[in-house]
């Protein structure tokens, strides 16, 4: 018996828009070309909704909504940009840069950071917080891609398109709190990993310049991370 | 290197994996039993050392950074060996109120080490808990598993130079009186 | 197993300790074993033993009685009660003298005491009165007939009723009605498996409700997870207990199996086609994995990250099947609400809060331990009267509630009727239950600082909020109590409070803030002092060198 698909209506930023039952605020939002900031959010791969950037106020809730977890209601009325919310969306922005070690300067703006392009539109240009200036290494030890963790902001886009993805699960979190650290096997140098694959899929979907292919520069680097939507409809339906 | 497939076996012949296989054999060799099987490897070993980890990751088929992400999360797992003895102090707020800091301090005096670290010639490893549940009894120390209440700067002192004592084999007697 | 089978139980060891004229109570719960109980009582064995008196006198292991600060406890029985506190092993013979003769007056603490005499039991009615390792004895005083009566007088429906009518909230600090959540797990279809699941993390620091509940009387929190077990349709139970608890852990695992044993946990339980088998599941050192999400994520063997709610564990949630979770003390109240009925709990306590609360009363207070009081007593009951006071008759401050997720009640509220809505109008929360009295000697940015660093070694790192915003409210609360804060560091510390707090995936992010919120509202000047004149009154915080640049600098 087919499944009854269930269309719904509903406002965001006042703009009437429509959607299937099981669809989120994001994915109904980004449809009609509202661009709600995110950053851990990829199409084709899990919602985790951790960088908290694409909170939306809801009429009639009294606190703020992950867009890219909360599926649309009948009647709802969205508020993706307001005073509190980009306010939120700066100082988040803040956390991350004085987390690690961005160096942003060296960096053109071409659009190939998805990091970088977020704080120029919410105008983010330096933080008011202080620089954590953590220790962290850089891991050249793969023949074809290099990890650097300075410039990680700990989305897990990579860990969840390797295991999700391709399967293979070599990346992980280690540690906890600000001590989380992307690791690959055991703690292992990425070259040594058993279970790479060396796809580059990591690569590909890291929103900033943290896994980069070797011998681009950083101008020249450009992400494609397109196909991932239908990797995971084939991977689906060759499960069936 | 092990192969992937196939019944991985023990990384030594040391009889006590066969607590950890007891253990994950419990239940069923299921992934989710992960952290019952590092408890197993830990209450054996008295910490999880990298055989462990990969042994139980192909025994379990749970991916490698995986296993180490649950390790390294948790604290009460440990991957380096504790020193022979461990002094915890309890640092939850009824203890913190009550001065748990100056135990500390008192350690790191005397013994020259942090929280979290272990002496150089491994004989003392000085630890925090969150909460022992003993906050009747604060500032609560747990020496060698043993908690004690009420602990002063002094009582942490005799003990560490207690244990600092060169160990001479003693007659029972003597042992129950030096306690 | 029916009731018949289980009255015959109870009749043999109420006929088996008849004989006895006297009773010696020696607490084997975790703080008196510490200061070690378990010699006094092999001590008081051999006392009696030498004079020839077992068989007039039993010496019996029991849970926690209470006031903690005094142990190693013992109570003897004979026409009358006596408590005794300090006790130690060279006490035996003085007090085996004592039994129908006179007290031992240097030990003696009176049970008229408000400590004593202020309670209302109903968790703890049997905290002191069972050896929490037989199952005899929790069966001599009327254990697992609710269940039975359950099982076979009443529907699950009916059960949800009663539990309803009752008002029990979540005792684990949320306060979300305990009936409501039932009947929407039991709603909540499934086809296959639901589950029921017991969260024993309690890792608030200064809290040891729980502790005490799983180790004095481990199957009351049996039975009301079967009873919620049959209710809400479910087969299979995990209760996941922090590693910390080792003896909870072992008094739970024996529980289990004496329950399945004599047929009142397993399969076809008393008979009907009601089955369940309960597993015990080691936490390991997480804070966070008290979070409900955090908790299945860890029993499913991953790191112990929350999950955005929705969708909730009621409907998604173990393996992601409905799943019912509760706290220790909650299902710690389900047998005596089916044996007495859902109306007489909600006779106690006040309009919107019913029942009793335990309460683990700690800090700068004479009486430290554990009480359990109607909802609606007053602070001032609590703090002074139960409390005994301040030691040294110092001022009294404040008392946090609700450990790193709570605030500090100052004393204009000391009069206060303490239910969750009064806590969460002052700016606090219930929580879990601890409750800890600060006096003059406290300084609040220093506590502030204490919760905020709890917080952030806390924190599982997987949002941005809660992970880099715990690291940077606690350098500046540290800057602060150090002398070294300006009011730029105060205002971008209450922004960074506002946006943690609105933000956070989860509950520990979300009330990270509320100790800084708390103490801002009712100690502001305290901070300000530290910023304005590099001072801290209490004596608590290390200032260090004056810097002529920073301080009182205004924006």
């Amino acid at each position: 018996m087919k499944k009854q698909v269930q269309i719904k209506t509903l406002k965001i930023e006042g703009r009437d828009v429509s959607a299937t039952g099981e669809q989120t605020i994001l994915q109904v939002a980004l449809e009609n070309n509202i661009q709600v900031p995110r950053l851990c959010f990829v199409e084709g791969l899990s919602n985790i909704g951790a960088c908290r950037l694409c909170m939306v106020e809801v009429k009639g809730v009294n606190r703020l909504l992950p867009a890219c977890v909360t599926r649309v209601e009948e009647a709802m009325e969205v508020t993706v940009f307001s005073e509190r919310l980009d306010g939120y969306r700066r100082l988040i922005l803040e956390m991350m840069f004085s987390e690690r070690n961005h160096i942003c300067s060296v960096c053109v703006v071409n659009g190939h950071c998805e990091l970088q392009s977020l704080a120029m539109r919410l105008g983010v240009t330096h933080i008011t917080v202080p620089y954590l200036h953590p220790k962290v290494a850089v891991d050249a030890s793969h023949e074809r891609f290099t990890l650097d963790h300075n410039r990680c902001i700990l989305c897990a886009r990579c860990v969840r398109v390797c295991a999700e993805i391709e399967g293979a699960h070599t990346w992980d979190f280690k540690g906890r709190g600000i001590e989380t650290r992307v690791v690959s096997d055991m703690n292992e140098a990425w070259g040594e990993s058993e279970t790479c694959t060396s796809c580059g899929k990591c690569v590909h979907v890291c929103p900033t310049g943290a896994l980069f292919e070797k011998g681009k520069s950083v101008a020249e680097m450009s992400k494609r991370k397109q196909y991932l939507p239908y990797l995971t409809l084939m991977r689906e339906e060759a499960r069936q | 290197m092990q192969p992937f497939a196939g019944k991985p076996t023990p990384p030594t012949d040391d009889r006590r994996w066969k607590l950890v296989d007891a253990a994950m054999r419990k239940h069923g060799h299921e992934p989710s039993a992960l952290i019952e099987s590092l408890h197993s490897v830990q209450e054996a070993f008295g910490y999880l050392d990298e055989r462990g980890l990969r042994y139980v990751a192909l025994s379990l088929r749970v991916p490698f950074s995986k296993v180490y992400g649950v390790s390294t999360f948790y604290h009460f797992f440990t991957l380096k060996p504790h020193g022979e003895h461990t002094c915890v102090v309890c640092t939850g707020t009824a203890c913190y109120i009550k001065g748990a800091q100056k135990l500390l301090d008192a350690v790191t005096e005397q013994k020259g080490i942090q929280a979290g670290q272990t002496t150089e010639d491994n004989q003392l490893s000085l630890l925090t808990a969150r909460c022992v549940g003993a906050c009747g009894l604060a500032p609560a120390v747990v020496f060698d598993g043993e908690v004690a209440g009420k602990v002063t700067p002094d009582v942490i002192r005799k003990w560490i130079s207690k244990w600092s004592e060169p160990v001479i084999p003693q007659s029972a007697e003597v042992a129950a009186v030096a306690r | 197993m029916n009731l018949d089978e289980l009255h015959e139980i109870a009749e043999q060891q109420r006929e088996s300790d008849a004989p006895f004229e006297h009773a010696v109570h020696v607490c084997v719960a975790a703080s008196c074993l510490s200061s070690r109980s378990d010699q006094v009582k092999n001590a008081l064995e051999v006392e009696v033993k030498s004079r020839g008196l077992e068989h007039k006198c039993k010496v019996k292991g029991v849970g926690c009685m209470g006031l903690c600060a005094a142990g190693p406890l013992v109570e003897t029985r004979s026409a009358k009660r006596t408590m005794y506190q300090s006790v130690t092993p060279e006490d035996a013979p003085a007090i085996v003298s004592s039994l129908g003769a006179q007290p031992v007056e240097s030990l003696m603490l009176s049970l008229d005491m408000p400590f004593f005499a202020g309670q209302r039991k109903i968790v703890l009615e049997n905290s002191g009165e069972i050896d929490p390792d037989r199952i005899e004895d929790y069966i001599a005083v009327g254990g697992y007939e609710p269940l039975i009566t359950a099982l076979t007088a009443m529907s699950p429906h009916q059960v949800i009723e009663e539990v309803k009518k009752s008002g029990l909230r979540g005792r684990g600090g949320a306060g979300y009605p305990t009936g409501l959540k039932w009947s929407t797990v039991q709603k909540a279809s499934s086809d296959d498996s639901k589950y029921v699941i017991c969260n024993a993390d309690e890792g608030d620091p200064g809290a040891f409700m729980d502790r005490s509940v799983l180790e004095s009387d481990p199957h009351r929190v049996l039975e009301g997870m079967a009873i919620a077990a049959y209710a809400v349709g479910a087969s299979k139970g995990y209760i996941y207990v922090r590693a910390e608890y080792p003896l909870a852990v072992k008094r739970l695992k024996d529980a289990i199996r004496q329950a399945e044993k004599l047929g009142l946990l397993g399969s076809d339980i008393c008979d009907t086609t009601f089955s369940l088998r309960i597993e015990i599941r080691l936490g390991a050192g997480a804070f966070v994995c008290g979070e409900e999400t955090a908790l299945i994520a860890s029993i499913e063997g991953n790191r112990g990250q929350p999950r955005p709610r929705p969708p909730y564990p009621a409907q998604y949630g173990l393996w992601g099947k409905p799943t019912l979770i509760n706290n220790v003390e909650t299902y710690a109240n389900i047998a005596p609400i089916i044996r007495n009925g859902g109306d007489w709990f909600a006779g106690i306590g006040t309009e919107k809060s019913k029942g009793t609360k335990v309460f683990a009363l700690a800090g700068r207070v004479r009486n430290t331990g554990l009480i359990e009081v109607p909802m609606g007593i007053t602070l001032r009951e609590i703090v002074f009267s139960l409390g005994g006071g301040i030691p040294e008759d110092r001022k009294f401050k404040a008392v946090q509630t609700g450990g790193p997720s709570g605030g500090c009640v100052p004393d204009r509220y000391l009069d206060m009727a303490v239910d969750y809505e009064s806590l969460a109008q002052v700016g606090s929360i219930m929580g879990s239950g601890g409750m800890i009295v600060m006096d003059e000697s406290s300084c609040m940015v220093d506590v502030a600082k204490f919760f905020m660093d709890f917080c952030r070694t806390e924190s599982c790192g997987k949002c941005v909020p809660c992970r880099v915003g715990t690291v940077h409210m606690h350098e500046l609360l540290s800057k602060i109590s150090e002398g070294a804060g300006s009011w730029a560091d105060l205002e971008l510390l209450e922004r960074l409070c506002d946006m943690v707090k609105g933000s956070s995936l989860c509950g520990l992010g979300q009330s990270a803030p509320n100790p800084v919120a708390s103490t801002l509202k009712y100690f502001r000047h305290e901070y300000e002092q530290h910023i304005r004149e590099q001072v801290c009154d209490a004596g608590v915080c290390t200032i260090s060198q004056p810097d002529e640049e920073m301080s009182g600098v205004e924006l």
